[in-house]
């Protein structure tokens, strides 16, 4: 007798729940699990045709097309006709440290007290019961690098998975990137009508400054580090231990060519391993980017030109330009609107604006995940990492058919229902549609 | 001789001449020096006016005005003859357009906070109006004191006359035309009312009404109600209704329309709004311009309005760096370029205007500025007349001043030469009568060649010095050497080496005497000596050294004038669309390979192989084309988007501030949108009146409106309308209980508003378009769109509705409709909403991506909006997203962005579905228009193609190379040693609902931002 459970990949799921509270982490699954037949997009450029993927333990054991799937307890998720796609990922967001985006002071963790708080870390406030984590996982994103928000040093990032019952279970790797928020060199004082009062000083110049007391900070830590026979700890300097070794990357918030200009100081001066986030203009000076070595985030793609006279598709357009000078880049969504469930259509739009569909599914899958130093385990369908995978019905990047009907992490099965989904199921009964 | 007579006269005109006319109720502290001031000025070139000049003419004047002008005056024994051979003598200039002696008070700098208390109604102590940016009762006569140093310096660049009036407030009273003579104050006061004065800014006013420049429209055109309603009282009452009392500000608003009206417009698009509001009322503006008329020359023409012109052209910006330059757009660089054109288009359209001070950064610039205007196309004539004669006829003072007629103030200038010329000066500037000097030498020829005598201890030396102007002079000796040398009319400063090399020399100083120069000195040992100085000969006239000039020329002008402007207005064409699959949104569905033919701006026939000799081919072969997208909620195209200053502002209206040369205009037809529904913003229960356009892009804003539309109106209810995020809110609603209250006491008041307009007293009733409008919504003649998102609220509302007998049109977000969707379809009522939208606020969350499906199956009319300029661009795929998460048919959730908006605007007898008869207004897709991956690569309007993707890439590099031709010509004009500011980003003012976040892009500044 076949004793494997088949799961049929329908869109109905039962949904008799009323509330979040009932939608479980799965529990850890060390079988066998197989995913048949289905299209597979790799992550890295390539699509495998009906392939199968086999999962062992969690993770990703052998891919192929004429796999034999045993007849003992496995899993087994027909994927014909499908799309399977490594889990899609969030490079930077503050999912887990924001829940209601404004006016709702208490619902908010992401922005600290204080200019240099290098030892402030996202992971403790990261609350994996926010209601927003489930409808990203019903689109298929299934980790998330949470960042704190702030000026100049705001603290460390974590990356978690979607699917844990603390934020201990959900540390997919501790202390990603040190956040530093560049001061603006952007003066936006324009006088005029009404307009505000003159800054007594010149701005940029301040802002030079203060970009002078993070570097004077790392180089004072560095010393600090350097002596191991210490008297007393400076927490501070303890924190930035990791980006000297380079375990930790400096994520550096900016947008001007001249602050990503800077922001190359801390490669060459200090070593670090260096990400712009954000970078609006980074287009321009992507072959030096490449040069520099410095990877790039970019965040909000779905936006506006800079300025009037820009193409009227510049934003849609920087990952080509990225992606033709060879920097290492990711695409993230920061849009407080819709919280991050569209990261799959802004990588979509960079395939209509000049990157293959493949090109732009490996900017949120794994060149976010080199970006975050997780590719030894994620970011695509690969021997030997992690089984984050989701099933499509059709391509993930198109809203006509980015339909998510599986997810797995780490090979457990993950439930994909959401607040949303359960209220939409409540109203549905109301008005008997089927 | 001529030497002599010169000297003779500099003496002369050194005497402090009392004032020609005194006052006879002061008394005199000493002895009586009764004048005439009786003066010749003999030998001039004699400017009369613009047109009429008198070759060796002759001026009297006596008593502080002319007496005589000719070549045949006789001249008095008595008069004090002053010898002008070679000079020009002007009527001296007026500024219409000055706070000359009134003291301005300045704003707070503190921008307008949203989050701040409010003030509800004035601060101004006394009886007057409800508004503190109504300031009608100000007279400038009441509140002018001359200002010596300002006079100077307007006097020094030929004005004698200024209309005077305090610059502060939406209606800020009367200006007094006032000369620039040192006199009394009581003396130079030429008309003590002479205008009355107007803007949209509410200056000092701390009053938060009025908010916005669409609030000031509305503010105006009610105060011009309210000034007719308060004069047309019945006399039993006074003319003091119990209601109102005295109203100072109202009196004084009625008493001030009798004279020329000016309005501080500043702005193209201004000019055309406020004259809008003049029209309204029968009153003619005289508009204070901004500088930019030239790009929509058209426009300003009809208006006929005359017109006070600033001449504050913008200086060249360091673009030296290019990442700087990179921040500086297309328009400003154009505008830098061009602006010195403005006065000579307003010639050339034959537009009365005047010439003002204002605006400069220094009154010291004016000459050189209108130098650059002549340069630049302005007739040196038109330039005269718009100095003097326009603004006295406008003033209705031409009769006292304005031209060298006898009987008029003597006010003139004497210049050195034709007044408009650069190397010429203004010597002296006559006011009333008085002489003031302008250039100290300046009557007196000091280049020429000088005989020098030093007389030293050893003995006499002379010298032969060249003097070339005042400041330079050469003593020619074995090699001729520059000299250190000034001479102010009367002091002299001489010194010089020997040789060019050698240290010994001398320094002297001195004075100009009748008959030569003389004075003492020392040499380089110390020794005293003693000089003087004899004139010789003429030297020659140097060559004029000025580098050569380029002529002026300029750039092509485009609508608008800068980012992707178009030369000239797109025209409709005869198109032919080839071979798409052609979603209709009708009963055919989608047909494939179908041409449609489109004539006149209408869709005029849709089928297979049609043909048409004199059409445009468009191939739509493996293309699709779809309606034009209908945005139900946008916020683009507009210069102010919400008057928060009040609950209710039923009686602002979008229409009177529309910007159609917003750039996200372009860029919406690039995502396919076609006609957007722009919205009030929503910090108010009752917002303001919206106005519905099609996206024509390059035309003027009155082009822009979709014509025979109905109206709308936004309501809003929830946490922006109790002003969640002030931390401590003043203003009446704070909670939903409020807003239902709001609602129902505005519509309670506007019913009985409605009866009393009805009913005998009617005449007396106070006209009021705030409860007009609720008025139309109750006679279902205007239409409401209200933002709401939680469901006690919309349940609330619809009942309010119900108890006045009408329906609420649109729901917009609506993001809780899905909860209420049956209770909607009951009431009537549409909803327009966001796609998948939560969490940004605590009224969305219980916002969900499966709202629009849910109110779809439930029957109601659903459309997918934008509500921000960006998403605007991608509306097909937001419908899209109703396709995934609620599986809605695709021909359906397209829909919701073209006729099911159509349907909820009312105006799906036009657009909103591919239908013979319709407008052409159409998109072009390069693949199936739900999917992320279709480009729209046309986007038609009427019939006209005003996106095109293959000319965009062309403009693309026009753009291109017309920004770097303008870096250049600015980096040349800094290499010439021209001024120049530093680099300043283009910033461009963006308009939204407050309601939630917007993705701007690095240069866009929320206009609340920036307060007004």
């Amino acid at each position: 007798m076949k004793k494997y459970i088949s799961f049929i990949c329908a869109l109905s799921l039962g949904f008799t729940a009323a509330a979040q509270e009932t939608i479980y982490p799965a529990p850890e699954y060390k079988g066998m699990l197989f995913i048949k037949n289905g299209t597979v997009h790799v992550g890295n450029g390539q699509v495998l045709e009906n392939t199968t993927i086999q999962v062992n333990n969690g993770k990703i054991e052998k891919i192929g097309a004429d796999l034999p799937i045993p007849m003992d307890d496995v899993k087994v998720f027909d994927a014909k006709g499908k799309h399977v796609y490594p889990g899609l990922i969030l490079s930077n967001t503050t999912i887990g440290l924001r829940e209601i985006a404004s006016q709702v002071r208490g619902s908010n963790d992401f922005r600290e007290l204080g200019e240099l708080n290098p030892n402030v870390k996202s992971i403790v406030a990261y609350n994996t019961d926010s209601r927003i984590i489930n409808t990203l996982r019903s689109n298929g994103i299934l980790l998330a690098n949470i960042a704190p928000q702030g000026s100049l040093l705001a603290g460390s990032s974590s990356t978690v998975q979607f699917d844990a019952w603390t934020w201990e279970d959900a540390a997919y790797k501790n202390n990603t990137a040190m956040h530093f928020y560049m001061p603006s060199l952007f003066v936006r004082n324009r006088g005029g009508f009404g307009g505000g009062p003159q800054p007594e000083t010149d701005p940029i110049k301040a802002a030079m400054e203060r970009i002078e007391k993070v570097k004077s900070f790392l180089r004072e830590a560095k010393a600090y580090l350097a002596q191991t026979n210490r008297t007393t700890t400076n927490l501070k300097f303890e924190a930035v231990k990791g980006l000297f070794n380079q375990s930790e990357k400096l994520f550096v918030h900016c947008t001007l060519v001249k602050e990503m200009l800077i922001a190359v100081d801390f490669v060459k001066e200090f070593g670090l391993d260096v990400t712009l986030v954000g970078a609006s203009e980074s287009w321009q000076i992507a072959p030096l980017l490449k040069q520099h070595n410095v990877s790039v985030i970019l965040s909000q793609m779905h936006n506006l030109p800079t300025g009037e006279d820009d193409d009227v598709d510049q934003p849609y357009k920087m990952p080509a330009a990225l992606q033709q000078a060879g920097v290492l880049y990711a695409i993230t969504d920061e849009d407080a609107n819709s919280t991050g469930r569209n990261l799959m259509f802004n990588a979509g739009t960079a395939a209509t604006y000049g990157l293959t569909k493949e090109e732009a599914l490996q900017a949120i899958t794994l060149n976010a995940a080199k970006i975050l130093g997780i590719a030894d385990r994620t970011g695509s369908i690969e021997v030997g990492k992690d089984a984050n995978i989701i099933i499509s019905e059709g391509d993930v990047l198109d809203m006509r058919s980015s339909i998510v009907t599986h997810a797995f992490i780490q090979g457990r099965t993950i439930n994909l229902d959401d607040k949303h989904k359960m209220l939409n199921e409540r109203y549905k009964k109301k008005y008997n549609i089927k | 001789m001529r030497r002599l007579k010169t000297a003779f006269l500099l003496l002369l005109f050194g005497l402090q001449l009392s004032v020609a006319v005194s006052q006879e109720t002061y008394p005199v502290n000493g002895v009586a020096d009764k004048r005439t001031g009786m003066y010749a000025f003999t030998n001039a070139t004699i400017f009369k006016d613009a047109q009429n000049s008198i070759a060796a003419g002759t001026l009297l004047i006596k008593e502080g005005r002319f007496v005589a002008v000719g070549t045949d005056v006789t001249i008095p024994k008595d008069a004090t003859v002053v010898d002008c051979k070679g000079r020009y003598i002007y009527p001296s200039f007026i500024d219409i357009y000055s706070d000359y002696g009134i003291t301005t008070p300045q704003r707070s700098t503190t921008g307008f906070n949203f989050n701040a208390p409010s003030q509800l109604t004035s601060n101004t102590k006394g009886a007057y109006g409800w508004n503190q940016a109504i300031r009608s009762e100000v007279d400038a006569v009441d509140i002018f004191a001359a200002d010596a140093s300002k006079a100077k310096s307007l006097r020094e660049s030929g004005f004698g006359v200024v209309l005077t009036h305090q610059k502060d407030g939406i209606a800020r009273g009367t200006g007094a035309v006032v000369t620039l003579a040192d006199k009394a104050d009581n003396l130079v006061i030429i008309k003590e009312k002479a205008s009355s004065h107007y803007s949209f800014s509410r200056g000092t006013s701390t009053q938060n009404y009025p908010s916005s420049l669409m609030g000031s429209i509305a503010l105006l055109r009610q105060t011009f109600l309210d000034g007719q309603w308060y004069k047309n009282l019945p006399a039993g009452q006074a003319g003091k209704p119990a209601t109102e009392g005295t109203n100072l500000s109202l009196q004084a608003w009625n008493n001030n329309l009798a004279y020329p009206l000016i309005f501080e417009a500043n702005d193209k698009w201004n000019d055309l709004r406020a004259d809008r509001v003049g029209d309204e009322f029968g009153v003619q503006f005289i508009m204070k311009a901004g500088g930019n008329e030239y790009q929509r020359i058209k426009e300003i023409a009809a208006t006929k309005a005359p017109y006070i012109l600033p001449l504050n052209f913008p200086q060249a910006m360091d673009v030296e760096d290019p990442n700087d330059a990179r921040f500086v757009s297309l328009g400003t660089m154009k505008h830098w370029e061009m602006a010195p054109g403005n006065p000579a288009a307003f010639e050339k359209a034959g537009i009365t205007f005047c010439i003002t001070t204002a605006d400069l950064r220094d009154a010291k610039q004016f000459l050189s500025s209108l130098r650059k205007a002549i340069e630049a196309g302005l007739s040196e004539t038109k330039a005269l007349e718009a100095l003097t004669k326009t603004p006295a006829t406008l003033l209705n003072v031409y009769s006292e001043t304005g031209s060298i007629d006898a009987g008029k103030w003597a006010n003139f200038i004497i210049t050195s030469g034709p007044v408009f010329a650069e190397k010429t000066s203004i010597i002296q500037n006559w006011v009333q009568g008085e002489k003031y000097t302008v250039k100290e030498d300046g009557m007196q020829e000091v280049k020429g060649n000088y005989a020098l005598t030093l007389r030293t201890n050893t003995g006499i030396k002379t010298f032969s010095l060249d003097v070339k102007s005042s400041n330079s002079a050469d003593v020619l000796l074995k090699d001729t050497v520059a000299a250190k040398f000034s001479h102010d009319g009367k002091m002299i400063k001489l010194s010089f080496n020997e040789s060019k090399r050698g240290k010994k020399g001398y320094r002297l100083s001195g004075v100009s005497n009748v008959d030569g120069w003389s004075g003492n000195g020392t040499d380089s040992s110390g020794n005293n000596i003693w000089w003087t100085a004899a004139y010789t000969k003429d030297i020659a006239a140097k060559t004029d050294s000025s580098k050569k000039k380029t002529p002026y020329s300029t750039g092509i002008l485009t609508f608008p004038n800068g980012n992707y402007g178009v030369q000239e207005l797109l025209k409709t064409e005869t198109l032919l669309i080839k071979n798409a699959t052609v979603w209709t949104n009708e009963k055919e569905g989608i047909l494939n390979n179908t041409d449609v033919l489109v004539v006149n701006g209408k869709i005029s026939a849709i089928g297979k192989n049609l043909t048409n000799a004199g059409a445009r081919i468009i191939d739509g072969t493996g293309k699709y084309l779809t309606p034009g997208i209908i945005d139900e909620h946008s916020h683009i195209a507009v210069a102010s988007i919400n008057e928060g200053g009040q609950s209710v502002t039923s009686e602002v209206r979008i229409a009177d501030n529309l910007d159609p040369e917003d750039v996200d205009i372009y860029r919406q037809l690039s995502g396919g949108v076609t006609t957007s529904h722009i919205l009030h913003g929503s910090a108010n229960t009752i917002g303001g009146q919206t106005q519905l356009i099609k996206l024509r892009w390059g035309v003027n804003d009155e082009e822009l409106k979709f014509k025979g539309a109905d109206g709308f109106i936004k309501f809003a209810l929830g946490e922006n309308v109790k002003r969640t995020t002030s931390q401590n809110n003043n203003r009446f609603p704070d909670t939903r209980m409020g807003v239902e209250q709001v609602q129902m006491d505005a519509f309670t008041r506007a019913k009985d508003y409605e009866n009393a307009l009805k009913g005998p007293n009617a005449k007396n009733v106070r006209r009021d378009l705030e409860l007009d409008a609720l008025v139309e919504i109750m006679n279902k003649k205007r239409f409401i769109t209200c933002h709401s998102y939680v469901q006690s609220e919309i349940l609330e509302t619809m009942k309010i509705a119900e108890q006045f007998d009408f329906t609420i049109n649109t729901f917009t977000h609506i993001l809780e409709g899905y909860k209420v969707a049956d209770k909607m379809k009951a009431h009537g009522a549409a909803a327009s909403t966001f796609s998948d939208w939560w969490a940004y606020k605590m009224e969305v969350q219980d916002a969900i991506p499966y709202n629009a499906g849910i109110m779809n199956k439930v029957g109601l009319n659903v459309a997918i909006n934008s509500d921000d300029g960006e998403m605007a661009r991608r509306l097909n795929q937001e419908a899209a997203k109703t396709v995934k998460y609620s599986g809605i048919s695709e021909e359906e959730a397209f829909k919701m962005v073209t006729l099911n908006p159509a349907k909820m605007l009312h105006i799906d007898n036009k657009v909103g579905s591919i239908k013979t008869g319709k407008d052409a207004d159409l998109v072009l897709w390069s693949g199936h228009p739900l999917s992320i991956y279709a480009k729209a690569e046309k986007t038609m309007v009427d019939g006209i193609v005003y996106f095109d993707r293959e000319k965009d890439a062309g403009m693309r590099k026009e753009i291109a190379t017309e920004r770097n031709r303008l870096v250049l010509k600015m980096l040349e004009e800094k290499k010439g040693g021209g001024a120049t500011v530093p680099a300043t980003p283009s910033f461009r003012n963006v308009n939204t609902c407050m309601d939630h976040s917007h993705n701007h892009a690095l240069l866009d500044v929320h206009a609340d931002e920036i307060g007004n």
